[in-house]
């Protein structure tokens, strides 16, 4: 036996060794360990890792570990889109890792702080790849790119990695061997018979997990008998290595720090993005999904977008300078890109106008982070969706959502006709539960929404989005059939409200102590972004509720149309765009 | 593996009371041995019927030993005052019962959080605790008081609340941390609405990451056999074991910026404050005030 391999014989210590090779890739498991459904679960460096593909292939690789309460993403659940933790129930995208459920709270969006750690992750020669801190790509092996590399069993010993390497050259491989390093934890064995690349995945200090693929894929007729007898080759290594290794006093184990997280406030809340435009996004296509109608996918000019939750909205900064409000029809843990449908108003100002007739595929767009202003609970009973025309955007996401949980619903989808239905392949999708109202006059329409509306069961909810008159008739049907205020929902375009800005009065502002005056023809958002409070804002006229602060004294003149009666009438919280106060003074929770 | 144990030397933990064995399961002049803090000790019930206990490195020194509530309780060093109260328990017409003392491979305090979240029980616990869709946990209040946490008004949607249960019902619990390795809960009893039934959970620790679950119950069910009590608090705590053998770190982390927390772990919050002003070091990763680097996974008993 030959070996022609050199090494570096000076000792490193555990620590800097873990510092050296936080910067590479290592293999953590073959390709189809993470099949569909599945969550795997790795280690690398002493560091628990839950691996998992999405539907759409998308290999996850995350700290194996709970934010919430620690216990081990890897028995959780992957549904496809999101990962449930077995604990809480608390559901994460997949690629963002963010949360977007956190069932204690129904009806509340989840902080965006609130987001797992990820690595990057890789597949290549049949194995799948992260790296702890590095970048790029797995490392491209020449004799494997060379060949058509064909992945063998992969096994775990009860050794230090570099024991390994140090006595791979006892690999019986038929003949004499020459190993060669590649590079750290990766050789090139060759023998008469074989050429083999292994990779050694350090797991911890004490355990390793050795992933060989051979250079030549063997013919089909031979693949058996090849794999067998690597395997007998590789388990007789594993043997002799760990006899040696159990003579060896015990490594201590790694230990991988925890990262710190945000703090939270209990509320969940985290304050919203203050940056309007912070992502740039590249249209990606644009296409006609109904008459009238143009859908926009989007994608990341970098990195990922942020995490979406069912009934997000973003801010569209337009070419032409003007900012509109689109609903994304993203389900939730549906990541790789957001979709919003445009209905071209005949009365357009520009905003839809512009969309559809001056973006195009390839334009580069600025747009908010996803506002989550109209947020879906997953522990109805039954829930009913009620869209008129492009109000489909927000409740397809929510069907959607719903489908793929298992949960009860109807899409009530209310159009001008079949050719005015926006998304037509995924309402098809959706099968007995998306149900179409097409050409109905306004009468027909509220004959119609009666009998949606008819009976309130308890834990059943209601989400609606449409034109204002379909909502007024919606939600003045609900409270007459008796549906609390707490299980109806809705979202309107626009406020069509004519706003009162004659009134002049005082705002005080509990946290800073200050006070300031709102003179006639201003807006309290506007005096407050004066005094250098960083508002978030986003539709401007009392429609998404992305402005809205408490109100701990005063009576606010509401202008609104995005609190419910119960909270206007409590006068515990003001949207901040539009309306005013009654009485002379408000102060504000801020 | 084999393991060597560190023997705790945190004050505070070594001058608590700590549960060791239901005394109905001992027999007389018959010396068993465990593991408490990290020691090893013996103890038995004598002839005359009075319990004793020692550590193994110094068995001729009698350990304070106390019997209460069914068990025997044993403190390493010097006790503040006796084992806390449980007023409940003390009536004369209750059934009082070990339900079962379970080995679980976590620290105590993880396994008293787990007690006293209600957010698990459609997850964990579904079908008797629990169900989904029911998942939302509203508010409720905790308070410390006489330096116990105390969280009441804690409102849940169960299918099967108790053994003696039929059909769903929203329960109402009041739940007591009066140490910071025991917690129990009261809800008024199904035999006698305006009475309490107590479930405890009073935990040896063996180690930092290895305890012993006692389950206690006190209850007024004339009806059901211990057999059929004790399986349901056995059904019970076998859900919660693995979920608890699943935690990354074992030991609790006090430092807030570990893990996150909701409005519906309020006494999770509240206990972990609670155990940082204790200043109690055994079982949790002590929370750093002034740190602003990376916290770490702690200590480890190897
Ligand atoms: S620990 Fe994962 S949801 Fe609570
Ligand atoms: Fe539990």
């Amino acid at each position: 036996m030959s070996q022609n391999h050199t090494r570096d014989e000076s000792k490193t210590t555990a620590t800097n060794e873990v510092e050296d090779l936080s910067l590479r890739w290592f293999p953590i498991g073959r390709s189809d360990d993470a099949a569909h459904r599945h969550v795997h679960h790795a280690k690398l460096l002493g560091r628990e890792l839950a691996v998992w593909r999405a539907d759409d292939d998308y290999l996850n690789v995350w700290e194996n570990r709970c934010l919430h309460r620690g216990v081990r993403l890897s028995i959780g659940h992957n549904d496809g889109t999101e990962l449930k933790c077995i604990y809480h129930g608390w559901r994460y995208a997949s690629r963002t890792a963010g949360c977007t459920y956190i069932p204690a709270h129904p009806a509340d969006a989840p902080a965006r702080t609130i987001c797992n750690r990820t690595f990057p992750a890789g597949e290549r020669y049949g194995l799948m790849w992260t790296t702890e801190q590095g970048e790029g790509s797995p490392p491209e092996i020449p004799a494997l790119e060379a060949g058509s590399p064909f992945a063998l069993r992969s096994l775990p010993f009860d050794a230090p990695a570099a024991l390994i390497e140090e006595h791979l050259d006892q690999y019986q491989s038929g003949g004499e061997v020459t190993v060669t390093e590649l590079g750290p934890h990766n050789l090139l064995l060759t023998s008469d018979q074989a050429s083999i690349v292994f990779f050694i995945q350090p797991v911890d200090s004490g355990e390793s997990v050795v992933h060989s693929v051979l250079t030549t894929a063997p013919n089909p007729q031979n693949e058996l008998v090849v794999l067998h007898h690597h395997a007998r080759a590789l388990t007789a290594l594993r043997d002799r290595i760990e006899t040696v290794a159990s003579r060896l006093p015990e490594p201590t184990p790694l230990e991988p720090a925890l990262e710190q997280i945000e703090p939270t406030d209990l509320d969940g809340q985290t304050p919203p993005s203050r940056d309007e435009a912070e992502l740039r996004v590249t249209v990606a296509r644009k296409w006609e999904t109904g008459e009238g109608i143009k859908a926009f996918e989007l994608v990341p000019l970098t990195g990922q977008l942020p995490t979406v939750q069912p009934g997000a909205h973003i801010d569209v900064h337009l070419p032409n300078g003007l900012v509109r409000q689109y609903s994304l029809t993203n389900r939730a843990g549906e990541q790789e890109h957001y979709v919003i449908g445009v209905k071209l108003e005949p009365d357009s100002r520009g905003g839809s106008a512009c969309l559809h007739e001056s973006v195009r595929e390839g334009d580069v767009l600025a747009i908010s982070a996803p506002r989550h202003n109209f947020s879906l609970r997953r522990d109805a009973l039954d829930t009913i969706l009620i869209a008129g025309g492009i109000g489909i955007t927000p409740l397809l996401s929510m069907a959607e959502t719903l489908s793929q949980g298992g949960h009860p619903f109807t899409l009530h989808y209310f159009a001008q006709s079949s050719s005015h239905l926006a998304f037509p392949d995924r309402l098809e999708e959706l099968g007995d539960a998306c149900r179409t109202h097409l050409g109905l006059s306004p009468e027909q329409t509220g004959d119609q929404l009666k009998d949606i509306l008819d009976s309130y069961t308890t834990s059943q909810h209601v989400y609606i989005c449409g034109p204002g008159p379909m909502l007024d008739a919606a939600r003045d049907l609900a409270e007459g059939h008796r549906w609390p205020e707490s299980a109806v929902h809705f979202e309107y375009f626009k406020n069509t409200t004519e706003v009162d800005k004659s009134a002049e009065f005082t705002i005080s502002l509990a946290r800073s102590g200050v006070t300031t005056t709102v003179g006639a023809g201003q807006s309290i958002l506007k005096v407050l972004r004066d005094q250098g409070i960083a508002m978030p804002s986003s539709c401007e006229q009392g429609a998404c509720g992305t402005c809205v602060v408490g109100v701990i004294k005063g009576e606010p003149l509401h202008q609104d149309v995005y609190l419910k009666p119960g909270e206007r009438a409590s006068g515990e919280r003001i949207v901040t765009c539009v309306s005013r106060s009654l009485s002379d003074e408000l102060i504000l929770d801020i | 593996m084999t393991t060597t144990v560190e023997e705790c030397t945190d004050p505070v933990a070594l001058s608590l009371w700590h549960p060791v064995v239901a005394v109905a399961e001992l027999n007389p002049q018959e010396i068993q041995t465990t593991l408490l803090l990290g020691y090893q000790i013996s103890y038995g019930l004598r002839n005359d019927g009075s319990l004793g206990a020692a550590r193994q490195d110094q068995p001729r020194v009698e350990l304070p030993v106390r019997s209460r509530y069914g068990y025997l309780w044993v403190c390493l060093g010097e006790p503040r005052g006796d084992v806390f109260d449980i007023p409940e328990a003390e009536e004369a017409d209750r059934r009082t019962l070990n339900a079962a003392s379970i080995m679980v491979n976590t620290s105590a305090p993880r396994a008293v959080e787990n007690f006293l979240d209600m957010g698990h029980f459609p997850f964990v616990h579904g079908g008797f605790l629990g169900v989904e869709p029911h998942t939302e946990v509203v508010d409720y209040e905790v308070t410390i008081e006489n330096s116990e946490v105390w969280a009441r008004q804690c409102l849940f949607y169960q299918p099967q609340a108790a053994a003696s249960a039929s059909g769903g019902q929203i329960s109402e619990y009041t739940y007591r941390v009066p140490h910071p390795y025991c917690v129990m809960l009261t809800k008024s009893s199904p035999t006698d609405p305006s009475r309490q039934d107590v479930i405890g959970l009073f935990i040896q620790v063996m180690t930092q990451e290895r305890i012993r679950a006692h389950n206690f119950l006190s209850v007024l069910d004339e009806d059901s056999s211990d057999t059929v009590l004790k399986r349901f608090q056995q059904i019970i705590f076998s859900q919660d074991k693995p979920i608890l053998e699943n935690q990354y770190p074992k030991l609790l982390p006090l430092d807030p910026r570990v893990e996150v927390p909701i409005r519906a772990d309020k006494s999770a919050i509240a206990y972990r404050r609670w155990l940082s002003e204790l200043g109690l070091t055994y079982s949790v990763i002590p929370g750093d005030q002034n740190s602003t680097g990376q916290a770490t996974t702690g200590q480890r008993s190897l």
